[in-house]
């Protein structure tokens, strides 16, 4: 079902990697504890390690370091304002770009003539690497929230965008005659059969797209920003301190497969019906 | 309804798949088109439905000539083609409308008759290939369409549910003289089923012969009547010649 993705590499990778998964569900605890094996044991050589002094502390803190780092911030209060602000801009991104995607992805999609006339732009755009806009985008909104969304949406549309497009085109013709000998006209076509035969496509583009969604954020972030977590990284580089870049890095982290997880049982809620193993 | 094709061919990229067929269906009649694989008796159906309209020729459903797809009619496809999304239950109803309720009792009403009753629940995944053709079967005869155009409908199925799907098919004919077109490789089937047989030859597919059976139905399988006309057809396809011809 992984059709076009995003023109992220990393994005690719991930979603493969979740693939893989879903065919191990059963062994689900059996798989985590294995899989936690490696990265405890590292936790622990680093913390050993810095405690001994071999990792000086300027440079690397001590895992304990950075976890005191996130209670801390969250202690006083500032974590939360983080946190949601970086998720209410990674949202609000998310949602204007798929809308946008789905508009022009459909139109694309369904008619003949809306492909010659904008299809050839959009991947023209598409060829452009999306983090070159941001200069104009301050230019012209900003470094305010505006120009931060309308980044995020850029990146959010296009992994959306093919894959709607992807998934229409794809749309068995002899499913499409079955409705039609039923009589169907060209809206109920759409409804009853070209929506729900393009899900799994457009489902795949929705988390390629937030992935490339938590990506743009914190290059926003970077730009200019007096909240959220991609300033936290710009506040302990600027502070010389390195447990807050890495406080910021392991929430991005986890906010991010978060969120990847609720869209991943979205997903299998919604597309419980398909055949999987068949097409792994 | 009546059913008329007027000289009709289907060329596909230059190379001609059938040539010049003409016949008619009295409302009520059960036309079955035999021959050998790829002759165009799949294109023919087709044509038919109005699926395909860049045919040669004419073809008038209830004497209106028009390629459009005709509202009346019902097709079971080769291949099941169910819709994964949907459940056996939901598969069935697809073509129906009005009320969910009424819709669903019709739909197990049909899925009894194709031996399923108990699946309604189930995904198109989880059937087996014969189970998904019943699935179509029921689908396709549950609107109770007045031609129906059938696309070697029961070729999955065992020898058994086969039997039990003609005589369903036959219980619908008789409750609502449904003009039948049956495509099919099995000549028991079709002695069994049709008030003519039409049979098709070569490369492009052509009408080698019309065969007219006045036995009324019920009819007895494996009878005198039907060996003999078996044995006729036989000859007239003149397998033997064919295999040369192909192996040449
Ligand atoms: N869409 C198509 N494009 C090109 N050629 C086609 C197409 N559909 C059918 N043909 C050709 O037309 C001929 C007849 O095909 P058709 O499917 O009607 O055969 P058939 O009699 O139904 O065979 P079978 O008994 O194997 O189902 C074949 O030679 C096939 O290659
Ligand atoms: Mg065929």
């Amino acid at each position: 079902m992984e059709k076009i993705q995003g023109n992220v590499p990393s994005v690719l990778v991930h979603d493969k990697d979740s693939a893989k998964k879903r065919t191990k569900k059963k062994f689900n605890v059996e798989h985590l504890l294995l899989g936690s094996i490696i990265p405890a044991f590292l936790i622990i050589a680093w913390e050993i390690f810095s405690r001994l002094g071999v990792f000086p502390s300027y440079m690397l803190p001590s895992p304990s370091v950075v976890l005191g780092t996130i209670i801390g911030l969250g202690q006083d209060g500032t974590l939360a304002g983080h946190i949601g602000i970086t998720t209410y801009r990674v949202f609000a991104g998310f949602i204007l770009g798929t809308i946008a995607a789905v508009i022009l992805g459909s139109f694309v999609g369904f008619y003949q003539k809306a492909e010659r006339l904008l299809d050839p732009m959009i991947q023209a755009f598409r060829s452009i690497p999306s983090l070159a806009w941001v200069p104009l985008f301050i230019l012209w909104m900003g470094i305010g929230e505006t120009s931060k969304i309308t980044m995020i949406s850029v990146g959010v549309f296009f992994p959306v965008y093919l894959n709607i497009i992807s998934g229409i085109i794809g749309v068995d013709r002899k499913l499409i005659e079955v409705g039609s000998i039923n009589g169907l006209n060209a809206f109920q076509l759409v409804r009853r059969i070209i929506l729900p035969a393009s899900l799994p496509s457009f489902l795949t583009g929705l988390r390629s797209g937030l992935g490339l969604g938590w990506m743009f954020v914190v290059a926003a972030e970077l730009m200019g920003a007096s909240q959220g977590l991609g300033y936290l990284l710009v506040l302990g580089q600027n502070t010389l301190s390195p447990e807050t870049i890495l406080a910021s890095i392991i929430l991005f982290a986890a906010i991010g497969k978060l969120s990847d997880w609720l869209l991943k049982i979205i997903e299998t809620r919604a597309l419980h019906w398909q055949d999987r193993v068949a097409k792994l | 309804m009546s059913l008329e094709l007027r000289n009709v061919g289907r060329v596909f990229n230059g190379i001609p798949a059938v040539t010049d067929v003409s016949f008619s269906a009295k409302p009520g009649e059960i036309i079955g088109l035999l021959g050998t694989s790829g002759c165009g008796k799949s294109t023919l159906l087709r044509a038919i439905s109005g699926l395909d309209n860049e045919y040669d020729g004419e073809i008038s459903i209830n004497g209106k000539t028009s390629k459009m797809i005709h509202r009346e009619t019902g097709f079971i496809f080769q291949e099941p083609r169910l819709f994964p999304w949907l459940t056996v239950l939901g598969n069935v109803t697809f073509g129906l409308t009005g009320e969910k309720q009424e819709k669903e009792q019709l739909g197990k009403q049909y899925l009894e008759k194709v031996g399923l009753s108990g699946n309604e629940k189930l995904y198109p995944k989880q059937l087996s290939g014969g189970m998904a053709q019943r699935v179509a079967i029921a689908r396709a005869l549950v609107t109770s369409p007045e031609i129906l155009l059938l696309d070697e409908p029961f070729s999955a199925l065992d020898a058994f549910t086969k039997m039990q799907l003609q005589d369903l098919l036959l219980s619908i004919w008789k409750a609502y003289q449904t003009t039948i077109v049956l495509v099919t490789h099995d000549i028991d089937e079709a002695t069994y089923l049709c008030d003519r047989i039409i049979i098709l030859r070569g490369q492009p597919g052509e009408i080698t012969k019309e065969i007219k059976l006045e036995e009324k139905r019920p009819r007895a399988r494996g009878s005198k009547q039907l060996a003999e006309i078996k044995t006729e057809i036989l000859k007239s396809l003149d397998l033997n010649k064919a295999v040369d011809l192909t192996t040449v």
